[in-house]
């Protein structure tokens, strides 16, 4: 059995006095793709936002990999990595995708693309760049590699940040809500993107509010409510009545 | 009108202009290197040093410059410490006074000029630099930086010709740059309105050249917020796109 390529345990994050996810228990084969679903203030963003450290668990256990993301509490009782300089190598293994994409608006697409590759992974910049261009290619804006992005609608704004996250050799891929802030219109072009990716065999997590994408392409739903895991399972079960109570309605509305 | 004069004064006031030029520059380098260091304590320091930045802004911008200019050269020689320490061959030369003087209270005011542009820069573009494995220091010098220099420019520009122009105080501490010159040749002639009117035309020729030159970078450095024009020349993707500066001037 190969191990997980993300794995959750008791997962915990309060903010203040709420406690956002109280308790979470996930993990995500490699080459799968889970579908995080979930109405507004479930935490579901949350979770994904821990797998990468941007919001730093309370208590909980975060592996990516074999390897596990040490927190240390301080006097305070505010828990912290105890090691950045792994948090910044895990983070540029597992690749984020953004509901406002979060391209740098200072840079070109191109540049946006081989910026992490370049600074980060000190990747050689010729290889690099060559690369850039074929994935640019693969999300279908190739002609668009010299614009900025305020140049250029939200789908193939979110296409590019999607180049840009595949430019990492990601294990781990995380979505989240990546068409929420589209034009319905252009979501299907992200969406498209996204199944092909699914297809080529990649680990995806994918918060979302696409109820086609959680049903046709991926491998397991995971629904949130109110900070635990409601339900999950395979989407083919779930949507045909195997979920809770709740879940139907959820999916139903 | 006497133009004989005029033109024999405005080559006199010219021998003033290197040394207000170099005032201006000195200044210029340091106020924006304590304008960073500055608007970083207050933004990201812990509370002490937030609260000594604040404080420092609060003095600085409070006082008049020809206050602290005056304390400074006449001021610091007052206390035993100082004349004996060896920053003294330093700080009893009047140049070093000045451009002392100029540089903390420019950099007071260009700190809330960055703070304001390091506020400015959306946040998920900081979180997508953490997102792939940036480092703080990495995240600041290739995405927040940057982004701030854009923003922070219009404004600073008006820093920049307010300095030049505070420039001429330093005439008052026996620096004989544009203004001082004008006040020595006018001691002389007693020609009040001619000398002072070709140092008014100096000062505005300096600062015409500042302006176009701030103009010019703020042009390169903002094609990402103007309109795309319809066709380009120059591809993307070579050796420069590294720079912060990107394929230069479009049509």
């Amino acid at each position: 059995m190969t191990e997980d390529a993300v794995r959750l345990r008791g997962l915990r994050k309060s903010f203040g006095d709420h406690e956002v996810l109280k308790g979470i228990n996930l993990a995500a084969a490699q080459g799968e793709v889970v579908s995080i679903l979930g109405s507004s203030g479930s935490g579901k963003s949350t979770m994904l936002r821990c797998i990468n450290l941007l919001e730093i668990p309370t208590a909980g256990e975060v592996w990516v990999g074999n390897e596990r993301i040490e927190l240390v509490t301080d006097k305070k009782g505010i828990s912290r990595p105890a090691d950045p300089k792994k948090v910044q190598a895990i983070r540029a293994r597992v690749s984020m995708v953004f509901q406002s994409f979060n391209l740098w608006s200072h840079k070109t697409v191109l540049e946006n693309v081989v910026e992490a590759p370049i600074h980060v992974q000190k990747r050689d910049r010729a290889e690099v760049m060559e690369e850039a261009r074929a994935l640019l290619d693969k999300v279908g804006i190739a002609d668009k590699h010299d614009f900025y992005p305020s140049h250029l609608s939200g789908g193939q704004q979110q296409r590019a940040a999607i180049a840009r996250a595949l430019a990492m050799h990601p294990d781990v891929l995380l979505f989240d809500e990546p068409t929420s802030a589209l034009d319905p219109e252009l979501v299907g072009e992200v969406l498209r993107v996204m199944r092909a990716l699914a297809d080529e065999g990649r680990t995806m997590l994918v918060v979302t509010h696409e109820m086609s994408f959680a049903r046709d392409v991926s491998n397991r739903v995971v629904f949130l409510h109110q900070g635990v895991i409601d339900c999950e399972g395979a989407p083919q079960d779930l949507f045909n009545g195997g979920g809770s109570e709740r879940f139907a309605q959820f999916a139903s509305s | 009108m006497d133009f004989p004069f005029l033109l024999e004064t405005a080559r006199t006031l010219s021998s003033g202009i290197p040394l207000t030029l170099v005032l201006a520059v000195l200044s210029v380098s340091l106020g924006i290197v304590l304008a960073v260091l500055l608007a970083s304590m207050r933004l990201w320091g812990p509370r002490w040093l937030s609260l000594f930045a604040r404080a420092y802004v609060f003095v600085f911008r409070g006082t008049p410059l020809l206050v602290q200019m005056f304390l400074i050269y006449y001021g610091l020689g007052q206390f035993e410490a100082v004349r004996h320490s060896f920053l003294w061959p330093v700080l009893r030369e009047p140049f070093w006074c000045a451009i002392l003087s100029l540089s903390l209270n420019t950099g007071a005011y260009g700190s809330e000029i960055v703070r304001g542009a390091f506020l400015a820069v959306p946040f998920g573009q900081i979180e997508a630099a953490k997102a792939c494995g940036m480092s703080t220091t990495l995240a600041f010098r290739r995405i927040l930086l940057p982004q701030a220099v854009r923003l922070a420019l219009p404004a600073y520009g008006t820093e920049l010709i307010l300095l030049v122009k505070a420039t001429s105080l330093t005439s008052i501490i026996t620096l004989m740059e544009i203004t001082g010159v004008a006040a020595r040749l006018i001691s002389e002639t007693y020609r009040v309105v001619e000398v002072f009117v070709v140092a008014g035309a100096l000062y505005l020729a300096i600062n015409f050249v500042l302006t176009r030159i701030v103009a010019f970078a703020e042009h390169r450095l903002t094609a990402h917020l103007r309109a795309r024009p319809a066709t380009r020349g120059v591809a993307a993707g070579d050796a420069e796109a590294e720079d912060v500066v990107i394929s230069g001037e479009r049509a």
